[in-house]
C-alpha cells in the first residue's frame, strides 16, 4: 500500500503541485483579473431590479452599435463576486475568435482595458495546462486527479495515527521532518483534499468512464452523444431565417424571469442570431449563488418575447448530486470566511505535494550515504529540478504579472505573450536549477522569489496610479488587497531565504 | 512487511507488475461494470442512472485498486477481481 502511495505520488507530483498552485491562484482568478486590468474601475454590484434591466439595455444599445450583425451576443451582469462588472461579448459572422468589451455600468460606455488573459489564465491552465492539446491535457488532468485520489486513500491507510500525526513536528531532522511536514499538511486538510480529488474527478467524469453510458445508450459514439442529449437537451434552439425583425424589450422579459425566479436576478444574457426574425434570448440565473452549481435557464422568442423554453434550477437528484460535487470544486458560493478556508486548504494541498517529493529525495539522499543508490544521476536531477518545479512556478507566476505591468498596453498579441513569458521564466529557472548546487539554487530561487513578489507592489506603483497610497484610502480592497498579499509571499518567501542562508554550512 | 513485498529483483518485481495489471486494468473494467450493475435495478431515467453510475465509479476504482495492493498474493489479486468483475457482468446484463 505504501509502496502504491509513493508511485502514484512520484509520477505525478510535479503535475499535481502545478494543477494545486494554478488552482488555488484560480480561486483568485476575479481579483487577480481586475488587478492585472488597472483600468477597470471598482466594481459595483450586485446591481438588481431596474438597474439590472438599464444595463442590459445599455449592453445592448452597445452591441447593437459595435456588433449588429454578429452570429450571438453574450451580455454578463454584475451580480457578484465572481462577475462584479458588466461585460459584453460577441460572435463575430466571419467566423473569428470571440471580441469582448467591459462596459460602465451607468453609462454602458466602454472602458478601455488592456488586452491580457489575466487571472482566468491561471485558472484554466489549472485544467487545460498550456501548449497542449485540450485531449491530451485532459487526459493527464484525469489521470493525475484518479492518482491523487489513490495516494490520499493510500496515505490514510499508510499513517493511521491521526491525532498523533497532527502534533508530530520534528524539525532539524532531516528526512523525519519532511515526513512530519507531509502528514501535518495531508492530515489538517484532509477533509478538503478528499473532497476536491473526488470532486474534481467528476469534472473528468464523462470522457474518463465512457463504458457507463454505453451500458444503457448503446455503443459508442452514438452512445455519448444520445446520452449529452438526454443531460442537457436543445432549448429551442434555430437557425437564423435570414429575415430582419426588430428586437423584442429587454425590461418585460428580465420582469418575466425575475417573477418566475421568485425576485433572484438573471446573471447572464445570451442572443443568438440577433436581429433575426428567429433570435432567441436566453436569460440565464447565477450558477454561483449556491453551493449547488445549477440555475434556471428562460429561453424567449427575440422579436415577440414570448417564453418557449425553461429549464429549472432543480432537475433530479443525480443531476443535482453532480452540480453539489461540481459547486464544491469551485467553491464560488463561499462568503468570505469559507472562502479563507478554501483558501488555507489550497496553500497545505501545495504544502502537503512538495513535501511528499521532498521527503522522497531526503530520504533517497540519506540511504545514498550507506550505499549507493540505483540510478545515481536521477537522484541528483530530481533534487536539483525539484527547486524549479516547486518555488520555481510561483516566481514564473510572478513574473507573468511582472510582464502584465511591463509590456506595452498598445501591444499586439500582448495577452499570448504575457503566458508565454510566464513560461520563458520557468523554464530558465528549470536551467539554473539543473546547473546549480541543490542548496544554492534553494537559497537563490526563494530569494528571486521574494523580489518577484515584494516588489510588485512598487511596480504596480510605478506603472499604474492604482498603488496602495490609492487603492487603499479609497477602499479598493481588490487592488489594495492583491498588493497587500503581493507583500506577504514576498515576506514568507524571504523568510525562507533566510532561514536556508542561515543553515549554510 | 508482507513475504510477496519482502525480497528484491524479478520475483518482486513480477508481483508489483501483476499487480498493476490486475488493480489499473482490472480495476478500469470493474470501476465502470460495478456501478452499472448496482444502479440498474432501480429503474431509474437514462440519463440519471449514468450519472449516478459514473459519480460511483471512482470509489470503485479507487477501492479495486487498492485491493489488489492489499491482496495476500497475486494470484489472489487476479482471482479476486475476475470474480468481481464476472458477477458484475452478470448482474448487469439481467438488470439492463
Amino acid at each position: 500500500m505504501g509502496e502504491v502511495h509513493t508511485w502514484a505520488g512520484l509520477l505525478f507530483g510535479w503535475l499535481l503541485y502545478f494543477m494545486f498552485v494554478t488552482g488555488t491562484a484560480g480561486y483568485l482568478d476575479t481579483e487577480i483579473d481586475r488587478w492585472m486590468r488597472p483600468e477597470l474601475p471598482v466594481a459595483q454590484y450586485p446591481q438588481p431590479g431596474a438597474a439590472a434591466t438599464a444595463a442590459a439595455t445599455q449592453a445592448l444599445d452597445y452591441l447593437q452599435a459595435q456588433a449588429p450583425d454578429a452570429r450571438r451576443w453574450s451580455i454578463q451582469l454584475p451580480v457578484d463576486r465572481n462577475e462584479p462588472h458588466l461585460r459584453v461579448a460577441w460572435q463575430p459572422t466571419s467566423g473569428g475568435a470571440a471580441q469582448s468589451a467591459w462596459l460602465d455600468v451607468h453609462t454602458g460606455a466602454p472602458i478601455p482595458v488592456r488586452d491580457t488573459a489575466g487571472g482566468q489564465l491561471l485558472y484554466q491552465m489549472h485544467w487545460r495546462l498550456h501548449y497542449l492539446p485540450p485531449e491530451a491535457a485532459e487526459w493527464m488532468v484525469a489521470l493525475a486527479s484518479m492518482a491523487l485520489l489513490l495516494a490520499l486513500l493510500t496515505g490514510i491507510v499508510v499513517h493511521r495515527r491521526f491525532f498523533a500525526d497532527f502534533f508530530t513536528l520534528r524539525l532539524g531532522k532531516g528526512q523525519r521532518s519532511w515526513l512530519d511536514a507531509h502528514n501535518l499538511a495531508g492530515v489538517a486538510s484532509l477533509p478538503f483534499q478528499l473532497m476536491i480529488s473526488y470532486s474534481g474527478l467528476i469534472f473528468v467524469m464523462f470522457s474518463f468512464m465512457p463504458l457507463i453510458a454505453s451500458a444503457w445508450y448503446g455503443p459508442a459514439p452514438g452512445a455519448g452523444r444520445a446520452f449529452y442529449a438526454e443531460l442537457f437537451p436543445p432549448m429551442a434552439t434555430a437557425l437564423p431565417s435570414g429575415q430582419r425583425a426588430a428586437p423584442a424589450a429587454i425590461a418585460p422579459i428580465l420582469a418575466d424571469a425575475r417573477q418566475r425566479w421568485g425576485g433572484a436576478e438573471a446573471a447572464v444574457l445570451e442572443i443568438a442570431q440577433p436581429g433575426d426574425a428567429r433570435a432567441r434570448i436566453s436569460v440565464i440565473g447565477n450558477f454561483a449563488a449556491g453551493a449547488v452549481r445549477s440555475a434556471g435557464i428562460l429561453v424567449y422568442d427575440g422579436a415577440n418575447g414570448a417564453l418557449l423554453a425553461e429549464r429549472p434550477a432543480w432537475q433530479s437528484t443525480p443531476r443535482a448530486t453532480r452540480d453539489l460535487l461540481l459547486g464544491l470544486h469551485e467553491g464560488l458560493f463561499a462568503a468570505p470566511p469559507l472562502r479563507a478556508l478554501y483558501l488555507v486548504s489550497g496553500l497545505l494541498g501545495c504544502a502537503m505535494i512538495a513535501t511528499g517529493m521532498l521527503l522522497w529525495t531526503a530520504k533517497r539522499r540519506e540511504r545514498a550515504q550507506r550505499g549507493p543508490p540505483a540510478w545515481p544521476a536521477g537522484l541528483a536531477l530530481v533534487e536539483r529540478l525539484n527547486v524549479a518545479a516547486i518555488v520555481g512556478l510561483p516566481v514564473a507566476i510572478a513574473a507573468y504579472f511582472w510582464a502584465n505591468r511591463l509590456l506595452p498596453t498598445d501591444m499586439a498579441q500582448r495577452a499570448p505573450l504575457e503566458a508565454h513569458l510566464l513560461f520563458a521564466v520557468w523554464l530558465a529557472l528549470f536551467a539554473h536549477a539543473a546547473l546549480t548546487p541543490p542548496r544554492r539554487a534553494w537559497r537563490q530561487q526563494a530569494w528571486l522569489a521574494a523580489l518577484a513578489f515584494g516588489a510588485l507592489p512598487l511596480l504596480n506603483a510605478a506603472t499604474t496610479g492604482r498603488h496602495l497610497a490609492q487603492s487603499l484610502p479609497a477602499g479598493d480592497w481588490v487592488m489594495a488587497g492583491f498588493d497587500l498579499a503581493a507583500l506577504a509571499l514576498g515576506l514568507a518567501f524571504a523568510l525562507g531565504a533566510w532561514w536556508l542562508q542561515r543553515r549554510r554550512p | 512487511m508482507p513475504a510477496h513485498l519482502r525480497g528484491t529483483g524479478a520475483g518482486r518485481g513480477r508481483d508489483i507488475s501483476a499487480r498493476l495489471l490486475v488493480g489499473v486494468l482490472g480495476g478500469y473494467a470493474l470501476a465502470q461494470l460495478l456501478p452499472v450493475a448496482l444502479v440498474a435495478p432501480w429503474g431509474l431515467a437514462r440519463a440519471d442512472a449514468v450519472l449516478v453510475a459514473l459519480q460511483m465509479s471512482f470509489a470503485v476504482y479507487a477501492a479495486a485498486l487498492m485491493a489488489a495492493f492489499a491482496a495476500r498474493s497475486a494470484r489472489r489479486a487476479w482471482a479476486g477481481m475476475a470474480a468481481a468483475l464476472l458477477a458484475s457482468a452478470a448482474l448487469a446484463w439481467v438488470a439492463l
